[in-house]
């Protein structure tokens, strides 16, 4: 099975990505360049982390115009697994794939350490094999990591069970103190109405292996191979 | 032609920012200081003029220079006639 992480100029998480993907049995990642028009032979899509085109104007306004877009928003549009990991979820949301947007951090510094995070929904295309209200280690590091959406928004975002992931303390509570960045509700990741594109302010690519502190990012890559492999069962 | 754009956080989302300049300024004693509000500001210069012209501008205002879900901008011309997201909105 073969997943494609899209590299923009600034991109700084693709290798990670990579290896966090080839670590799990059954997946094969590639590289593929922002100027690539199809993502035809690819059964699931990663738009990882850093800076794309140096964050320039707001994260993600540039880059959401790269060629491969075209691509990404078309195969999203046709039920494809889209991730957007950090800078991908700003990606995501600047292109129109996903409500909402990531605006600077309400402290205004960078936040990078590891956080807890809750999974709200144990049996979306991303979660599988989690179950509600498992707790999730993984790290972030981002400025501008502070979802906001207006309240019409908000509610539909909770009305459909589309926020997936959020910000909790070690006994799974969802307080202010466990808020890296003032998102709203402690959002960290949201999927689209279909459920099938995931934005997630948090770095699974780098809590893929307990070397690192965590391997429950490798939860997520699994859980979309898994899904795959249903989809392909049923159609088969 | 050229046009100004100045691009404002929408009133509903926080800015951090220029809450941080708002506290500076009151320490820097100016206590009446209520708020700031930071935006960005960009001077562009666009060959010819036209009506057909300050459409696709707009749109790009729209597509590119702005985020309308946490953005409002304004169109200003060197000439210095104002069309705003902001105000567009309102005559609706």
């Amino acid at each position: 099975m073969k997943f494609a992480v899209i590299q923009f100029p600034g991109s700084n998480c693709d290798q990670d990505c990579v290896s966090g993907i080839n670590s799990i049995e059954g997946l094969q990642a590639d590289y593929v360049w922002h100027k690539e028009t199809s993502l035809r032979d690819y059964d699931a899509i990663v738009l990882p982390g850093g800076f794309a085109y140096g964050d320039y104007l707001r994260c993600g306004a540039i880059a959401r115009f790269s060629p491969i877009m075209k691509a990404v928003i078309s195969d999203a549009h046709g039920g494809k697994l889209v991730l957007g990991t950090c800078n991908g979820f700003q990606v995501l949301c600047e292109a129109g794939l996903l409500p909402g947007a990531l605006v600077r951090n309400r402290s205004l510094r960078f936040v990078c350490e590891m956080v807890t995070l809750r999974v709200e929904v144990p049996d979306s295309p991303f979660t599988h094999g989690c179950s509600e209200g498992t707790l999730l280690r993984m790290p972030i590091a981002h400025g501008e990591g502070c979802y906001f959406a207006d309240d019409k928004t908000l509610h539909e975002l909770n009305h459909n069970r589309q926020v997936i992931m959020c910000y909790a303390d070690d006994r799974g509570r969802i307080v202010p103190e466990a808020n890296p960045n003032g998102s709203i509700e402690n959002i960290a990741g949201i999927c689209n109405r279909e459920g099938n594109v995931l934005g997630l302010m948090p770095h699974p690519d780098r809590a893929s292996d307990v070397r690192l502190g965590s391997a429950d990012g490798a939860k997520i890559f699994r859980s979309m191979m898994e899904t795959i492999v249903a989809q392909h069962a049923r159609a088969a | 032609m050229k046009v100004n754009v100045i691009v404002k956080p929408k009133e509903a989302v926080l800015d951090p920012q220029g809450n941080a300049v708002r506290d500076a300024m009151r320490h820097l004693g100016m206590p009446e200081v209520r708020s700031v509000r930071i935006g960005k500001y960009m001077e562009i210069n666009v060959e010819g003029e036209d009506a057909d012209l300050e459409k696709r501008l707009h749109r790009l205002c729209r597509d590119l220079l702005s985020n309308p879900v946490i953005e409002d901008y304004e169109l200003v011309k060197a000439n210095g006639a104002r069309k705003t997201s902001q105000i567009k909105k309102k005559q609706k």
